[in-house]
């Protein structure tokens, strides 16, 4: 941990932010290590800060409770900033579970992501819906690849090594695009591949992107999107895979001077998902918001880790994830790394990350991580809080003569909407709200 | 006019220590425009009936019945028997996650009327109730009792009261928790929907405090899961100068 201050998590909760004057240099706050296994007690929906070791394990009937943290053998990692960036895949070990990042996913069913060429055939890419943005299809000696985007672990390092054509998809300078850019990701075919795509809003641009992943893969995928000074975009990733499909996703963004960057992910299908969406702050004054919505079903694994590098002066970014799970052995993972460098000064954050467990057996971790290595910023704080629709829910709502699937759909519903709505593109609303109500129904609630 | 009856109820629960009897026979009628009081001191079982009356699954009924206008209650779901007019003001209400006090109320009157309420006068009716029990407006935006203090949820419990206007209500120790003023305001919600003659009353209470300002009719008296005493007003009176020891005491002996 070398010089970085451990503060108690117990310290920031919702709506408490971190006072930096107390937390001189350098603070961590957050757990770096350990599992939190979050079946929950205290009554309501109370939010929680992110409890250290030893922290509270109890496990009782009702409402919601703070994290506990088990004893998983894991490599610590010093700093979230010190992580290995590189193209090269021998830079990488071989993946063994262990490893800080990879401790929640399990490795046997990434169908060989993690350890073979990854020769099979990419889902197919279409591009529609804007007329006005540029779209291409490169090989891989293009010298925009790899510009916005430094693999951080060894599947995306496999990924970039392995993809034959990239897509590239570019918002030319001071453009409004004249329609929603959909990009239609339609996988057909079990063996591994890798896939690589480019979204580059030019400076003073604005755009909303939609990457609608869909049908069978096992992907290994990178999405490098750069955010041009003054530029706006959305980038919204959807996972509506069939059951069997695999995809490990490497999303992360470079923002320029003064931009807002927003980017929004919804992973409904798939049997094992693992999004890494990253935002990088290069330049002062823009603003990041980060979205998401995860559903899991009896058996799937739904896994966000999420990198907010603030390494620049006065950039703002709010984080909001929310999960529902339902059926045996649904896992959800949100790991939300906030970084704010020594030269970050002026920085305004917030994260948080909600869970809502609807049938016993599902499993939901949830990890915020906050570093501070500079004292003169505007806020930092976090948010965590898992919660249980149990018996007395249910109780509740039905006496007051709601039937018990409407009074499921209600809390669920109510509970996912609010991201569903950031999306502010009114036909893909539409059609997750829907997506949402057959995950619903298909849970048989 | 609608009766509730209840009839020599046996009630046990499931504990890790085995099934435990609670109610040993509970006999009580409640008819429309009467006020019921319960009394009795804790653990006694008063909510427990309450419970049961709405059909909480933790409450085994051993035997007995419960009818509503001759309608088999015991053999109906909560949600079921909501639509048929019952209604429970919970001792605990509990938070709900996720769902906002206006889709919770919206979504629970059309499931009781089996038709979504008129917008316009709906929005009116809930504003006007909740201003009549000095519940802040922006109560409606927030989670269902999440964060609200213990009288905030009373208060709550006692506009779905007047809101979804049941045919009983079974308010289970609504007074517990509020202070003198949010008493008042609580029995005046109360006693307005009673005054409008269609609604009978169960008040289950520990004290006899709130029937200062809620007249029952009936006074029944509680004691290990059995109604020891019944009568008048006055009975609430000598409650409140000798306590329940000389009920405790006698139910000890019988024991
Ligand atoms: N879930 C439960 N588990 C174990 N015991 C229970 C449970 N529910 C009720 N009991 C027991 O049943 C008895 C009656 O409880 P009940 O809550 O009905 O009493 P009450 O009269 O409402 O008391 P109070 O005045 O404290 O509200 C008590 O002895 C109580 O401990
Ligand atoms: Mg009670």
């Amino acid at each position: 941990m070398a010089d970085t201050t451990q503060i108690s998590p117990d310290t920031t909760s919702e709506g408490e932010r971190t006072e930096l004057g107390r937390y001189a240099d350098k603070a961590r706050i957050g757990a770096p290590s350990g599992t939190a296994d979050t079946r929950a007690v205290i009554d309501g929906f109370t939010e929680e800060g992110e409890s250290l070791p030893g922290g509270d394990d109890g496990v009782e009937q009702l409402g919601f409770k703070k994290h506990s943290h088990g004893n998983a053998p894991v490599v610590p990692e010093a700093s979230r900033g010190e992580r290995r960036r590189s193209f090269d895949l021998a830079d990488f070990p071989a993946l063994t579970g262990l490893e800080e990042d990879w401790r929640f996913t399990p490795l046997k069913r990434l169908r060989g992501l993690h350890t073979d060429a990854l020769t099979g055939a990419a889902p197919a890419v279409a591009v529609g819906g804007a007329g006005n943005v540029t779209v291409e299809t490169v090989g891989r000696g293009d010298a925009r690849l790899g510009s916005a985007a430094t693999p951080e672990d060894r599947v995306s390092a496999a990924a970039w090594n392995a993809f034959s054509e990239a897509t590239v998809i570019t918002i030319p300078r001071e453009t409004v695009a004249d329609g929603e850019v959909m990009v239609t990701v339609t996988g057909s075919a079990r063996e591994a591949a890798a896939q690589h795509i480019l979204i580059h809003a030019e400076a003073f641009s604005t755009a909303v992107v939609v990457l609608d992943h869909s049908g069978s893969a096992t992907l290994a995928q990178n999405i490098e999107i750069v955010v041009g000074d003054g530029a706006q975009l959305t980038v919204v990733s959807v996972q509506e895979w069939d059951d069997d499909a695999v995809h490990v996703s490497s999303q992360q963004a470079k923002v320029g001077r003064d931009a807002r960057y927003k980017h929004v992910v919804v992973s409904l299908g798939g049997d094992l998902v693992r999004l890494t969406p990253s935002s990088i702050f290069t330049a002062t004054g823009a603003e990041v918001e980060m979205y998401g919505l995860y559903f899991a079903d009896a058996g799937q694994h739904l896994e966000q880790r999420l990198l907010v590098d603030h390494a620049v002066p006065n950039c703002k970014s709010r984080v909001t994830y929310k999960g529902a799970l339902q059926g045996d052995d649904a896992h959800t993972v949100w790991v939300g790394d906030v970084l704010i460098r020594k030269a970050a000064e002026g920085t305004d954050t917030y994260e948080t990350n909600r869970n809502l467990i609807l049938t016993d057996g599902a499993r939901s971790d949830s990890v915020p991580n906050l570093e501070i290595e500079t004292g003169l910023i505007e806020g930092a704080g976090h948010a965590s809080a898992t919660g249980r629709f149990d018996d007395e829910h249910l109780f509740y709502l039905m006496a007051r003569g709601i039937p018990e699937k409407a009074a499921r759909r209600l809390v669920v519903r109510g509970f996912l909407t609010e991201v569903i709505q950031q999306i502010k593109v009114p036909a893909l609303e539409e059609r997750l709200s829907a997506s949402v109500e057959r995950e619903l129904a298909a849970g048989n609630l | 006019m609608s009766t509730l009856e209840i009839k020599d109820l046996h009630v046990s629960i499931d504990t890790e220590q085995g099934n435990v009897p609670i109610l040993r026979g509970v006999t009580l009628t409640i008819n429309t425009g009467e006020t019921h009081a319960i009394m009795g001191p804790n653990g006694s079982g008063k909510s427990t009936l309450a419970s049961t009356i709405a059909g909480h699954p933790r409450y085994k009924v051993d035997s007995g019945s419960i009818t509503l206008d001759g309608e088999d209650v015991l053999s109906m779901s909560v949600d079921e028997r909501a639509r048929a007019g019952l209604f429970l003001a919970m001792q605990y209400p509990v938070e709900v996650p996720g769902v906002t006090m206006t889709n919770f109320l919206r979504t629970a009157k059309t499931a009781l009327d089996g038709e979504a309420p008129s917008l316009r006068h709906w929005t009116k009716d809930v504003k006007t109730a909740m201003a009549q029990l000095r519940i802040d407006a922006d109560f409606a935006q927030r989670n269902v009792n999440e964060g609200f203090s213990g009288g905030e949820k009373k208060r709550v419990e006692i506009l779905q009261l007047e809101l979804f206007r049941p045919k009983f209500a079974i308010l289970d120790e609504t007074d517990s928790g509020l202070d003198v003023d949010a008493l008042k305001v609580v029995s005046e919600g109360v006693n307005r929907e009673h005054s409008k003659g269609a609604m009978g009353t169960l008040l289950i209470t520990h004290y006899t405090r709130i029937l200062r300002y809620i007249k029952p009719d009936f006074v029944h008296v509680f004691v290990a899961g059995r109604i020891a005493e019944e009568g008048g007003p006055e009975l609430a009176d000598r409650l409140e100068e000798e306590g329940y020891d000389r009920f405790t005491a006698q139910s000890a002996v019988e024991a």
